[in-house]
């Protein structure tokens, strides 16, 4: 089935729904690269209105990706809940952004509605929308998701401490965490990404984080992001895993990619749910995905790359999640430009994925080869924090020395915590007040001994 | 305010940006602008360029045939935009790889990636230190490639077109603040055009308070060892060699 609109008196044909997404949206060199954007801000308009008024029901009978080559797309199709849909169902995507930024979708309405939208609706009525529309929306949007501590409440804003190294070094990533815990960060995980996917490495690296919790007695999770490969071995030899982590894509190739598969999701996170370490919840998954890993990995199907990074979420949502961030300008320039199409992508990930019902983060950052720097970083920190982002990173002087890219730092989490009234989940917030962190700074003492960290 | 000195006491366990102080909540002045002297570093360190020449001498001792290829990205910026032509070898540079073919040897991509200083640097140290060992292993040696405004996946149609039975890619990676010359090394069994990043095993931070020369080389031999006993690269080979206590940073 075709879609058009004229322009200008220029009447402009998309053959079909994949085309018209990609062409309705905003742009950015990702789609660009893949052929698939608009050739001009006319026809990307026409696109949009097109767009617009396609109604919500289409997107449940053409798939971007075929039901029969894909089994994310059967994933969304036979998850799709018709009754949790039924409010929105008789709205185009035009109508669904009016009502969506009307007063009748509340947090009660959007954490209802969830479960009855797919991917690609959302996807769709984020390209008719600006920055605004999509910080409004998502601020309204109310997701709380328990391990060891509470994560998503209104008023709240969780930190991840990426405490990485570049070798490895226990002590490397001690002193991170300790540098971390002492300017308030480390709430939503403390996360380490292993240099390298070793398996006595991330044995090593998931001791050091459960000791280093135990003994500071912290009221959080912890994680070492190697693939889940690694992380299911190590839970054989009877590691400590609180949370197991995984890059996923919104398409199996993509996932292929990445070497997983649902199975070996669920298959994961059954074993992780077995070691029941939660305390106060069992959300046990922590996901990453960004615009342009599938492209990436030429397993896109000509889908553009916003509208594959939506049902990366579709993904995520089936495994009930702790987390998931979006590591938005980390895959570099050719995807994202600068730092306009960082912050709009950033913007659109958190907006689709709280939408789809996520406890969405972002990773706020970008690489030396983007054009992009620390005041890109800071509009979009801010304009998430507006829309309530659950948490940002945590990364010491916002420079990830293993990494080799930019993040944000743990003053920038004071930082947007102290210029929005938000805090930390309220566990920790008390666990910081009993330690006496903040009182400690101030009189230039070090409330957490570093012995305790195996630094002396 | 500056930090108190146990907490700056920290430092000396890692190169991160730990104890920085705190101007209200944002960064004290000096950390500020050592930031933004970093990322200028960084910024000019992507517009680098390999010296193709100079390599080829430094790679000389190893007693391997050097060759040099380029992409098919024709500059830097066509380089970061488009890295679909950065995986691909311009035109009759496939036909002159295959005129000299290395059947079933293993080959060694040297290419730019996105920082040719660290490249020009470490490359030629860690394949002094790996040479020796994969010979004393007895794996058959292929050539070394030398290629301009290169990817990782260059390596497939390379290794492709020498009917190479793996190759290693060291290349540059991206800058960071505090690293401006990191070279990665991706291992691939079997090399062809199509390879996905799940068929590789890979190394990375090797430079100067990262991954020494030697410690890569031996990986990288464990890793070839490895692939060769069990026919693969990628997630089915997991880095299981023993590890030691690291040395401090």
């Amino acid at each position: 089935m075709g879609f058009a609109h004229t322009v200008g008196g220029t009447r402009h044909v998309f053959p079909d729904l994949r085309a018209l997404l990609a062409r309705a949206t905003p742009p950015r060199s990702g789609d660009a690269l893949a052929g698939l954007a608009a050739a001009s801000a006319q026809e990307r308009v026409a696109a949009q209105r097109a767009l617009a008024e396609l109604p919500l029901r289409h997107f449940l009978s053409e798939a971007v990706i075929p039901y029969e080559v894909d089994e994310v797309t059967r994933l969304i199709l036979d998850r799709h809940d018709a009754a949790a849909f039924a409010p929105v169902a008789h709205l185009t995507v035009g109508g669904f952004r009016d009502w969506l930024l009307s007063e009748a979708a509340d947090a009660a309405a959007l954490s209802a509605l969830a479960p009855g939208l797919a991917p690609e609706m959302v996807a769709a009525v984020s390209k008719i929308m600006r920055l605004q529309d999509l910080v409004a929306v998502a601020a309204k949007c109310r997701v709380t998701t328990r391990f060891r501590n509470t994560i998503g409440l209104p008023g709240r804003l969780s930190i991840r401490l990426q405490p990485n190294d570049p070798v490895d070094d226990p002590r490397g990533v001690a002193a991170a965490i300790l540098d971390g815990l002492l300017l308030g960060a480390g709430d939503a995980v403390i996360g380490v990404n292993p240099a390298t996917d070793n398996v006595e490495t991330t044995l090593r690296l998931l001791d050091l984080l459960d000791a280093v919790r135990e003994r500071y007695a912290i009221p959080t999770q912890t994680c070492v992001l190697a693939h889940v490969t690694t992380t299911l071995l190590a839970i054989g030899r009877g590691a400590p895993v609180d949370l197991v982590f995984q890059s996923i894509g919104g398409t199996e190739a993509a996932n292929r990619s990445f070497g997983v598969s649902l199975s070996l999701l669920a298959e994961a996170r059954e074993a992780t749910l077995a070691l029941r370490r939660g305390t106060v919840g069992d959300n046990v998954m922590y996901f990453e995905t960004g615009q342009g890993s599938a492209l990436s990995a030429e397993a896109h199907h000509g889908v553009d790359q916003q509208t594959v990074e939506a049902r990366a979420y579709a993904v995520a949502r089936e495994f009930a999640p702790l987390l998931v961030n979006s590591v938005v300008g980390f895959i570099g320039p050719e995807y994202l430009f600068d730092g306009k199409q960082i912050i709009r992508a950033g913007l659109e990930d958190h907006f689709c994925g709280k939408l789809l019902g996520l406890p969405m983060g972002v990773d706020v950052c970008y690489t030396n080869h983007a054009e992009a720097d620390q005041d890109d970083m800071d509009a979009l920190l801010t304009l998430l924090g507006v829309a309530g982002v659950t948490y940002v990173m945590g990364v010491p002087g916002a420079d990830d020395v293993m990494l080799a890219y930019q993040s944000t730092s743990f003053h920038d989490g004071l930082y947007v915590r102290a210029a929005l009234g938000r805090r930390p989940a309220p566990e920790f917030e008390a666990w910081m007040e009993r330690m006496g962190l903040e009182a400690g700074a101030r009189e230039g003492r070090l409330p957490l001994a570093p012995a305790l960290a195996g630094l002396a | 305010m500056s930090a108190p000195a146990r907490w700056a006491d920290l430092r000396r366990f890692t190169a991160a940006r730990v104890a920085l102080g705190r101007a209200g909540n944002g960064l004290p002045t000096a950390a500020h602008l050592d930031f933004q002297e970093a990322h200028a570093r960084a910024r000019d360190a992507v517009w680098s360029a390999l010296d193709p020449e100079a390599l080829a001498a430094a790679l000389a001792p190893l007693g391997l045939p050097v060759r040099h290829v380029a992409s098919e990205a024709e500059d830097r910026r066509t380089y970061l935009l488009r890295p679909d032509l950065g995986r691909r070898l311009r035109a009759g540079d496939r036909a002159r790889l295959a005129t000299d073919p290395a059947p079933g040897a293993m080959a060694f991509v040297v290419a730019d990636g996105l920082c040719a200083t660290g490249v020009q640097a470490q490359a030629p140290a860690v394949l002094a230190e790996a040479v020796p060992l994969l010979r004393r292993a007895g794996v058959p040696l292929g050539p070394v490639v030398v290629a301009t405004q290169g990817r990782v996946a260059l390596g497939d149609e390379v290794g492709e077109a020498l009917g190479a039975g793996m190759v290693a890619v060291l290349i540059g990676e991206r800058p960071g603040l505090s690293a401006t010359d990191s070279l990665g090394i991706y291992l691939t069994l079997a090399p062809r055009r199509g390879r996905t990043d799940a068929e590789r095993n890979c190394l990375s931070n090797i430079r100067p308070g990262g991954m020494a020369p030697r410690a890569a080389a031996e990986t990288l031999a464990w890793l070839v060892g490895a692939a060769r006993r069990i026919g693969a690269t990628g997630i089915a080979l997991k880095d299981e060699q023993p590890r030691g206590v690291l040395p401090p940073p």
